[in-house]
């Protein structure tokens, strides 16, 4: 009876979470995979189970290799510029600068702005007209006489998603910032202290010191953007809507679900925005725990 | 501890009630004893002209049916992308509005075959219909016989817009009436140094797509492509989808949206702009929804190229769901929405023609004078990217296919694609 005083409580505390995150993430993980394995192409038939059909079929359709390449392009240029953005910014910080809680907010505030919001502005200013006819991003070069700068932006058909994800590297390089500004603070000022009596140059205290104690905040960065950026809808809805010159996974699996309604290819393609995701989630839940098991 | 413990369970307890009662706070909303009188009208009719016309068809249905409350149900943005999203969520969970909009022909066939609307053939044989919608309609939206929409307004897709000033500055003296002679003028305005041809997003391509396949293909062949004669992958339609590049290769830098490609062509920047006939709103209405042109002069018309005589249609409908909570508000509303009365009322404000041949000529005046006179005369082809000849599936594979050729410009591709497309779209 005492033992079960023990856990009971805390069991019936956390139960109705434990309920709704069963029900409402799990359970409806499961039925997406339920209807990806089966061939339910419209929303009256019921479907039977046709294996992995659905999800080598896919390989074939152009559309859903246009738009793997627009996702790893993306994802790419997004999470190294915000990384590099964000690490920099940080490191001046962290050097010392005359109202740095002034620039701190600054640099935070795009967070505060949701993605639609931010993809209303930047339709504009990544507008891809040039020449006589350019405004936004086109317009500042152009009036700085650097016109030979002006480009589709995000309609060039080879590298339009790398302007895609500005928008993305503008708005969330502060968040990353502010996650390397307390690693950076993390570091024991006696440890650099230490390693400077010993005759460490600046730069040998950055290279041995610091950077060494960033990596458990860096992979947690990575992870961050990493999945917003396997999973982006809302920016590129608002930037471009659904054309397929700017498609993604994402927005594929929309028009697959609500203009073709073809319900077993909108799931496919959500299963495997899923399992893109777990690429960047498993490993580093699994370091966490082996982590966690030694301290 | 003992009293720790029984204040753990009343707050876990609290905590599933309180999911419980959200729970039912979804079921109530389609509680029935005031939905009797209630009409609930689901249509994406919000913008400028649209609304003023949902509002003067409501006013008729108000005085003309003191019992029954009128429910504007209209769900913002543009031709009913989020309006229909929803839609298909309220009729999975069996609580259908009394009557929704919906593009009329196969654009309602998911709705038809998934046994969610009533047909309402009774409805025009006590009205009558039959005798004033044009025969070339009926049978287009005619499915196995059952019509399931009363449509309210039509629309023309296969309008050139042009700048009158802009062709005369290129040498041009009438507008281009084949494909062949709309490609020479296209050449002559880019030597000119203006934009030949304007475009907005991909489904602004789509829509110019539809156009030149009707020029190309003639009225005949283009409907076949829609019945289970077609054949997408001979001679005739690869010459087509060539002119479409052809004509495709003059086509300015992609703008936002049908809106600024028409600027486009009002402010002088570029020539040719094909869009539907909502454009003569947006051209001719004061500032504000309008960008306050005249006709004529700022801004001219003509049929599409190799289009003079057919008149490529989409109409916006309206429809009976089954299990419609007030059937008999429903069968009210579509009455009004069918009458002269009705529709004259809702059309010139729209900026639409009525789909009864018997409308008061007198109401419409210019482009819409124009546009009448079309409607009551020209052959009848069913637009493809407004709902009309191709059902969601289909239309959303022809969608890929331009968006992929807008990329690749492989016009064997495109063609296999457009073919794969008639193909597999079930209809």
């Amino acid at each position: 009876m005492t033992r079960v005083r023990r856990w009971l409580p805390g069991l019936l505390l956390v139960s109705p979470s434990i309920i709704a995150i069963a029900v409402f993430v799990y359970g409806m993980l499961g039925w997406n995979f339920k209807v990806a394995l089966s061939d339910q192409h419209d929303e009256i038939s019921p479907g039977s189970f046709v294996g992995l059909e659905n999800f080598t079929g896919i390989w074939s359709e152009d559309r859903w290799g246009l738009s793997v390449r627009h996702a790893i392009v993306f994802t790419v240029v997004f999470v190294l510029g915000a990384l590099m953005l964000g690490w920099l910014l940080a490191f001046l910080m962290e050097r010392g600068i005359r109202g740095e809680g002034g620039f701190r907010a600054v640099y935070l505030f795009p967070m505060a702005v949701s993605f639609i919001a931010t993809g209303v502005v930047w339709r504009w200013l990544l507008n891809s007209g040039t020449g006589e006819r350019a405004v936004g991003l086109n317009g500042l070069l152009g009036y700085l006489g650097l016109d030979f700068l002006q480009w589709g932006w995000f309609r060039d058909p080879d590298w339009g998603m790398a302007a895609m994800a500005v928008p993305a590297i503008w708005q969330m390089s502060g968040y990353i910032m502010a996650l390397f500004l307390a690693g950076f603070r993390g570091v024991p000022e006696e440890l650099r202290e230490s390693a400077r009596v010993d005759g460490c140059t600046e730069w040998q205290v950055y290279r041995h010191i610091v950077l060494p104690f960033l990596r458990p905040v860096t992979l947690a960065a990575l992870i961050i953007l990493g999945h917003i950026s396997l999973k982006v809808f809302d920016l590129i809805v608002a930037v471009s809507g659904k054309q397929i010159i700017t498609d993604v996974p994402a927005i594929f699996m929309w028009t697959a679900v609500f203009d073709s309604h073809d319900p077993a290819k909108g799931a496919t393609i959500a299963a495997y925005i899923v399992l893109s995701v777990c690429v960047f989630v498993v490993p580093y839940l699994i370091w966490n725990a082996r982590r966690g098991d030694r301290t | 501890m003992r009293r720790r413990w029984m204040a753990a369970v009343a707050v876990s307890l609290t905590g599933l009630l309180t999911l419980t009662a959200c729970g039912d706070g979804g079921g109530s909303q389609g509680g029935s004893q005031s939905a009797e009188a209630k009409v609930e009208v689901f249509s994406w009719w919000t913008g400028a002209g649209e609304a003023d016309g949902l509002k003067a068809m409501r006013a008729i249905f108000e005085r003309e049916n003191p019992g029954q409350e009128f429910v504007d149900a209209a769900v913002a943005g543009g031709s009913g992308d989020q309006a229909r999203a929803l839609l298909a969520s309220k009729l999975s969970a069996n609580q259908p509005p009394d009557t929704f909009q919906g593009h009329a022909g196969a654009e309602l066939q998911g709705y038809i075959k998934a046994g969610k609307l009533e047909s309402l053939n009774f409805l025009y044989d006590e009205l009558k219909l039959r005798d004033v919608f044009p025969q070339q309609l009926i049978d287009q939206i005619s499915v196995q016989g059952e019509i399931y929409s009363v449509p309210v307004n039509i629309h023309r897709s296969n309008v050139l817009w042009f700048n009158p000033a802009v062709l005369k500055e290129a040498g041009i003296s009438t507008p281009p009436a084949t494909i062949a002679a709309f490609i020479a003028d296209l050449e002559k305005v880019k030597a000119s140094g203006k934009i030949p041809l304007s475009i907005g997003s991909q489904w602004t391509v789509v829509h110019l797509l539809e156009s030149v396949l009707l020029g190309s293909l003639g009225t005949e062949t283009y409907n076949r492509l829609w019945t289970a004669q077609a054949d997408w992958s001979n001679a005739n339609v690869t010459q087509a989808l060539n002119d479409f590049k052809t004509i495709l290769s003059y086509a300015g830098t992609p703008v936002e949206d049908w809106q600024p490609a028409a600027k486009q062509v009002a402010d002088g920047q570029a020539a040719f702009n094909i869009m539907g006939d909502w454009a003569y709103g947006y051209f001719h209405n004061p500032p504000d929804g309008g960008l306050g042109k005249s006709s004529k002069t700022d801004f001219d018309w003509a049929p599409a190229p190799g289009t003079d005589g057919t008149f490529m249609w989409l109409s916006d409908s309206f429809t009976l769901p089954k299990g419609a909570p007030n059937r008999a508000g429903a069968v009210a509303w579509l009455k009004v929405a069918a009458s002269k009365e009705g529709q004259d009322a809702f059309n010139p404000l729209k900026g639409s023609i009525p789909a009864r041949t018997d409308a008061d000529k007198s109401l419409y005046k210019d482009y819409l004078e124009w546009d009448l006179a079309q409607w009551s005369s020209n052959k009848l082809a069913g637009s493809i990217q407004h709902g009309v000849v191709a059902n969601d599936a289909w239309r959303a594979s022809i969608n890929d296919a331009v968006g992929l050729f807008q990329g690749d410009q492989d016009v064997a591709k495109f063609q296999q694609a457009l073919a794969d497309a008639a193909k597999n779209s079930g209809q």
